[in-house]
């Protein structure tokens, strides 16, 4: 019993921190190119309803999660047309298009509002999923929680041991350095927002096809923000972002079972509402307590604009 | 021309008006009647069921009224704001069901007193705003009577929104209806601290099935409760709308709000001329609240128990918080024969016997 309580603890924290760790892990690569998209919450949205009409239209989960990639992919672009080519402000840009896409989400939603639609039934690895207590919880999980660790795994060796990867860092830390020796940086920041803006979709799918699984407005629920700060809090290592994502829903998940338990907790409601973002960002500001660890990893160009014949 | 007719006709209302005998001339200008929505109606939920009571109005009042609906304002300034424009519009009769409307409706009910004012589940009432709001609790107490007889382990899992004085009275009166069937019946809680969040919701339903409860209620807006035990075979009790279509083999009903009936009402009070301002509560008596159809997974037994159980509670045979009412420390909040007071009911901040759980502080 006391096994099976922590498989599920665990389990449960995996499935909620996976769309933070998939949009966060975006996030960062667009960040790393030195563009600040901060419409993260509004590529969600997007995401989730293209992908839950796909799914309610018969498509296959598969389907439904390349749809939300192009739908937030497409809101990305968008985006990256704004601030890259017409060079409007990344902020400014980024803002308008978190709301934008709650607003067009629910537009595009209304016919299919709290529509059911199957469940996606979970893929057991052999072997792996056997081992007693963790194997379960680790292992015996939706295709896309196993896609967010290759995802991370992929992003890490892109970034540090592949020469794209030194490219596009070296495009986000000094773009007239890169300009200079030939690289096309506009191109590559175009690329790295679209990729941003295709995994923030995927995020967006997650939630609406896998982990609910419905559409409903609003269902994103401020996760799309909660990715942006994982990603500043953790001081643009991917490493981090999952730990981050993790803690969050570890302590959002253990709050749930600490109170089903019947365990007396003499805390103000709004104090276990804010736990899991107080506990997130207090350790990861533990790990980079040292303010410089966020100056040098923040890029340097981040939230600049770069024109070419500069 | 249609426009210059009706500029000429509220030209001659006008006049009219001004020499005495308005309310005559206004008998045949259809009564316009609006209605301000704080969320996305939707498919199910607080709202959509305002809704439906709207389109039940035109349906009975018909030509005699023309309607209008404004949907998801904040509460806040902004409501404010939606409702001043109401009244420049020319509505006669604006209804604002939600409680963070109420301070709104009542600064723009003091400055337009020829306009009534409907405010569903606030307290502040003036000569020309009215309040209105269903004892919900008394659909939870016959949940709570289903909830006793169909869990086979007797723990059954509840989740929260916000503990408040109306959540805490539906989990109270559901307790109380749980152990009049099965005295030793527990409730698991959790608190999710938000009305609407279908990730969290879902979440805290996986929570509670893993911690083995085999029947679930909530008080939130989203219906992933009820998909996600569907999936699992775990009963729900539905809450706000008719949720069976989201677990057609395991929501057993739902408690369905129903504003319908009261809405043709006051509309018909004041076409008639006679509509007074009050604060009108209603149940199951007055139909402000009604039990969907019962699941074909519930037995002759239970059914039989249920329908009596309702039947008493409609002809006031019953009271959910008819004494002993005892609380989770074991004090008697009620003694025996007697009944809670309104007061006491609207400032509840306590968890009755059978809730294995805490009342947030505030």
């Amino acid at each position: 019993m006391e096994n099976h309580l922590i498989t599920s603890i665990i389990s449960a924290t995996i499935i909620c921190g996976t769309p933070l760790i998939i949009v966060a892990i975006g996030t960062l690569v667009a960040e790393k190119s030195g563009v600040l998209n901060l419409g993260a919450e509004g590529m969600m949205s997007v995401g989730a309803v293209a992908a839950f009409a796909v799914a309610f239209s018969g498509g296959s989960p598969l389907l439904a999660v390349l749809a939300g990639m192009a739908a937030g992919c497409a809101m990305s672009l968008l985006f990256g047309f704004l601030t890259l080519t017409m060079l409007a402000n990344q902020v400014a840009s980024g803002l308008a298009l978190a709301i934008f896409g709650v607003g067009l989400s629910a537009f595009i939603g209304k016919p299919f509002e709290s529509a059911p639609i199957g469940i996606v039934p979970p893929i057991p690895i052999p072997v792996l999923a056997d081992i007693p207590v963790i194997g379960p919880a680790l292992f015996n999980h939706q295709s896309l929680v196993y896609f967010s660790w290759l995802l991370v795994g992929a992003v890490i060796w892109f970034l540090y041991r592949s020469r794209w990867g030194l490219v596009l860092r070296a495009v986000g830390e000094s773009p007239s350095a890169a300009h200079s020796v030939g690289y096309k940086v506009i191109a590559l920041r175009y690329a790295a927002v679209a990729f941003g803006g295709a995994m923030a979709g995927v995020g967006g799918a997650f939630m609406s096809v896998y982990y609910t699984p419905l559409w409903a407005e609003g269902m994103v629920a401020g996760r799309g923000w909660i990715a942006l700060a994982l990603v500043v809090f953790a001081t643009w290592r991917p490493l981090r972002v999952v730990l981050g994502a993790y803690l969050f829903g570890g302590v959002m998940i253990s709050q749930l079972f600490v109170q089903g338990s019947g365990l007396k907790l003499d805390v103000p409601a709004q104090f276990l509402s804010a736990l899991p973002y107080a506990a997130t960002i207090i350790v990861l500001v533990v790990i980079s307590r040292n303010a410089n660890t966020i100056r040098l990893n923040s890029p340097v160009s981040l939230g600049q604009p770069f024109r070419a014949d500069s | 021309m249609s426009y210059d007719h009706r500029r000429t006709r509220r030209l001659f209302t006008g006049l009219v008006a001004g020499l005495g005998i308005a309310a005559s001339a206004l008998a045949d200008e259809p009564l316009k009647t609006c209605f301000l929505y704080s969320n996305p109606i939707g498919e199910s939920g607080w709202t959509y069921q305002h809704e439906l009571a709207r389109k039940e109005l035109v349906a009975a009042v018909g030509n005699k009224i023309t309607t209008k609906f404004v949907e998801n304002i904040a509460e806040g300034p902004d409501a404010e704001r939606v409702i001043r424009n109401f009244v420049q519009e020319g509505c006669k009769v604006i209804f604002t069901p939600s409680f963070g409307f109420m301070e709104p409706t009542v600064k723009v009910a003091r400055q337009a007193p020829n306009v009534i004012f409907l405010n569903g589940s606030g307290y502040k009432t003036a000569s020309n705003l009215g309040v209105y709001n269903a004892r919900y609790y008394e659909g939870r107490y016959l949940e709570g009577v289903l909830a006793g007889a169909m869990s086979k382990k007797g723990v059954v899992g509840y989740v929260g929104a916000f503990p408040i004085p109306e959540v805490l009275q539906g989990l109270n009166a559901f307790a109380q209806g749980m152990r009049s069937v099965n005295p030793n019946a527990q409730i698991k809680l959790i608190w999710v601290n938000a009305w609407y969040d279908p990730g969290k919701e879902r979440d805290a339903a996986s929570t509670l099935m893993k911690l083995g409860v085999d029947v679930m209620a909530y008080a939130t807006s989203g219906v992933s409760i009820v998909t996600t035990a569907e999936e699992k075979g775990v009963y729900t009790l539905g809450y706000y709308s008719d949720v069976s279509k989201f677990g057609p083999k395991t929501n057993l009903t739902s408690i369905m709000h129903t504003w319908g009936p009261y809405y043709v009402k006051v509309i018909e009070d004041v076409l008639a001329g006679r509509w007074k301002s009050g604060n009108v509560v209603g149940g199951l008596r007055e139909g402000m609240i009604r039990m969907a159809p019962l699941n074909a997974a519930v037995p002759a037994d239970v059914r039989e128990r249920f329908v009596r159980a309702e039947r008493d509670l409609i002809e006031g045979k019953l009271h959910p918080f008819a004494g002993p009412v005892i609380d989770q420390d074991g004090k008697e909040r009620v003694p025996a024969g007697k009944v809670l007071s309104v007061e006491e009911l609207n400032s509840m901040n306590y968890l009755v016997q059978g809730i294995d759980g805490t009342v947030p502080k505030k």
